[in-house]
């Protein structure tokens, strides 16, 4: 489904990654974890189309087609979809009304029909209920005034509404206490699907404690130093990032 | 200082036409008022730019201008109308053409509860102690030119008259119409008071439009008069031609107890000066000041408010918000003033600009004079872009570009919108935007 190969990136002139190399299949989850300033967030980005970086070498494919090459809507409406891992406030923009338009922009791309008001209320009843969340948070202005907590779940309601091919989940644990971590992860777990593919970044085991991953991969210095099963999250817990750090070398 | 002279003359020979076209019976007061603020218009002067309150807008594009000062004017097609009327306008609606009521074109049938709703000069024999009583005694003519200028050539315009208790339920529409044809240049003065006395209730629209395609100079005045307790729900929608110069002043005063609200709503013409001024004279009264202003290409447009907090345990509020395409130019100064008998005033402004261009361009200033010590006064001020990482969340989740630029600036707008309380205002002014969001769209 997703073939990156020896992509480098960047922002303003600062190189970030470093050559990454990493498939993802249909039902695969990833992690991909790392200690602060490694380059996830930075390879999240460049995923969801963020154009304030820049590709310098490599490729992605995402279904055989170029990602590199669409812009942001299109990318979601091939079926990525990210978690931000600070979702932005917007007042004015009421959180249902803005769902239904990306849901239906999304339609329209594969050719489906649209939902109309009643259609999208009962889909978006259904989700919330799921989600176990309240019918209050999406008639305010999307995630204005919203707690951590509830930024975060209101991304994985998105997803869940959306219902993405492939999801990018950048930080959702960071800064949740472990009830709205639980929550969240929950919601995740009810999402996975045989032709679903994910990619959990993440900076703590934690998280994989709740939604557990396929594969563990560990960035450092704006590579993988190491990919392995679930059980490499474990060692990462108990060693640190330190044992696998790439050593610093001159230049970078 | 020569050209100054000249500038003025224009105005003062056509005011000894003026005056001598002006019916032998007429009040003498009226002739007084007249006369004084013409004094008072050749004294000031028009403001240039070295003065403080003028140092963003310059008056010189409508002072090189010899309008003619002519009531007569071509009547709106049915169309034309329809679309100024906002479709179906369900109360009182008083239709002016180049300042001259029309009574062909007005629809007053209802007068409940000894309400007056009709033109100035009507007024003059119903009701001339009110007038004299009320009439020019709030928008100083002694200090500023236009709103002197104004008084000067004040001959009809709207009068609204609440009795004691007067509650009435359907906004009334003072719709005036500039006319003027393509080699033509026209100044009409607009003139309104609103009188609402003790217990009394309405919600008042002005609007100005453009026919025709002729260089036009609007220079209101209207003055808002609150008694005791009484309510005032003002709005002002200015949507004439970019052929047009439009100055105005907005003059509210509140006794005790009383409420004015005064929402006034910049679209059109290329220069807008507005002033809009409220003084708190009664204890516990509250002043609503918004605006929003919504420009494109050159167009130049001044909002000078002033909040005078004169009287203990009264409240102000202010939100002026502006969208700013092109080469637009927004100016905005909030005065707040809390004299020292004002004790527990509650004072609060905001200046919010969205600007979608690399040209436009906005001056803001808030202006606090505060004279007593126990005050809740804020304000603040933004001048912004749309943001990025905004627009960059809601194209993650598949709405394009343009769309999600369109999303925001309505979202911007929206919380201004919300507030209008007369339904077809609403609706014409979300037209408008969606209107000139297309258009932006087609320029990029």
């Amino acid at each position: 489904m997703l073939e990156i190969k020896n992509l480098h990136a960047g922002i303003g002139g600062k190189k970030i990654l470093q050559g990454i190399d990493l498939k993802v299949n249909e039902g695969e989850v990833h992690a991909i974890m790392g200690p602060n300033g490694s380059g996830k967030s930075t390879l999240s980005q460049v995923l969801a189309g963020r154009e304030t970086y820049e590709v310098t070498q490599g490729e992605i494919l995402y279904q055989g087609k170029d990602l590199l090459d669409m812009a942001p809507e299109e990318r979601a409406r091939e079926g990525i979809f990210m978690a931000f891992q600070y979702p932005v406030e917007i007042p004015g923009v009421n959180n249902t009304y803005f769902l239904k338009a990306a849901l239906n922009a999304i339609h329209k791309h594969r050719g489906e029909p649209e939902l109309d008001a009643m259609d999208f209320l009962k889909l978006v009843r259904a989700k919330l209920k799921v989600m176990e969340m309240d019918e209050s948070l999406i008639n305010r202005s999307v995630n204005e005034g919203f707690s951590g907590g509830e930024k975060k779940r209101n991304e994985i309601f998105h997803m869940a509404v959306l219902d993405p091919k492939l999801a990018i989940l950048d930080e959702t644990d960071s800064g949740l206490d472990i009830d709205a971590l639980k929550s969240v992860a929950k919601g995740v777990n009810t999402l996975r699907s045989p032709d679903r593919a994910m990619i959990v970044i993440t900076h703590y085991q934690r998280l994989l404690n709740y939604i557990i991953p396929d594969f563990v991969h560990v960035l450092s210095g704006g590579k993988i130093v190491k990919s392995g099963g679930k059980e490499l999250a474990l060692d990462l817990e108990a060693k640190g990032y330190g044992w696998l750090e790439e050593p610093v070398t001159a230049g970078r | 200082m020569i050209e100054t002279i000249q500038e003025t003359d224009n105005y003062i020979s056509s005011f000894a036409k003026f005056e001598k076209s002006r019916a032998s019976n007429e009040h003498a007061w009226l002739r007084e008022l007249r006369r004084t603020a013409l004094d008072s218009f050749q004294r000031l002067g028009f403001p240039t730019t070295h003065d403080e309150e003028w140092r963003f807008t310059s008056v010189a594009p409508i002072t090189r201008v010899p309008f003619d000062l002519a009531p007569d004017g071509a009547a709106p097609s049915a169309a034309e109308l329809e679309s100024f009327r906002f479709g179906s306008w369900s109360g009182i609606q008083l239709v002016f053409v180049n300042g001259i009521y029309s009574a062909k074109l007005s629809s007053r049938t209802e007068r409940p509860n000894g309400l007056f709703a009709g033109s100035l000069s009507e007024a003059l024999g119903k009701h001339s102690d009110l007038l004299q009583a009320h009439l020019g005694r709030y928008a100083s003519s002694s200090e500023e030119a236009f709103a002197a200028l104004n008084t000067a050539f004040a001959s009809d315009g709207a009068f609204v008259y609440l009795p004691k208790g007067c509650v009435i339920e359907q906004p009334i529409h003072l719709l005036f119409l500039s006319s003027a044809e393509k080699s033509e240049s026209r100044v009409c003065h607009p003139r309104i008071l609103v009188l609402a006395e003790e217990n009394s209730q309405a919600q008042i629209l002005e609007s100005y439009a453009s026919l025709g395609q002729g260089v036009y100079f609007t220079n209101a005045v209207t003055e808002l008069v609150a008694g005791e307790n009484a309510f005032i729900d003002h709005y002002k929608l200015q949507r004439e031609s970019l052929e047009t110069f439009h100055v105005s002043t907005i003059q509210a005063q509140l006794g005790r107890s009383a409420n004015i609200s005064t929402q006034s709503i910049s679209l059109g013409a290329a220069l807008v000066r507005n002033h809009v001024n409220a003084v708190l004279a009664g204890e516990g009264g509250e002043a609503t000041l918004n605006g929003f202003y919504l420009v494109n290409g050159r167009q130049h447009v001044d909002n000078h408010t002033s909040i005078d907090h004169a009287k203990p345990h009264c409240n102000s509020h202010e939100l002026y918000k502006g969208i700013l395409d092109g080469k637009a130019r927004g100016v905005f100064n909030g005065r707040i003033i809390v004299r020292p008998d004002a004790q527990k005033t509650d004072s609060k402004q905001t200046n919010k600009n969205l600007i979608l261009s690399e040209e436009a361009l906005v001056n803001t200033n808030p202006q606090l004079e505060i004279y007593a010590d126990d005050v809740k006064c804020t304000h603040g001020a933004t001048i912004g872009q749309l943001d990025a990482d905004s627009i960059f969340y809601l194209r993650s989740r598949g709405i394009d570009h343009e769309s999600a630029r369109h999303l925001l600036t309505y979202a911007f707008a929206g919380d201004f919108i919300h507030r209008l309380k007369i339904e077809p205002l609403r609706v014409a002014l979300e037209t408008s935007l969606f209107a000139r969001l297309a258009e932006g769209q087609e320029e990029r």
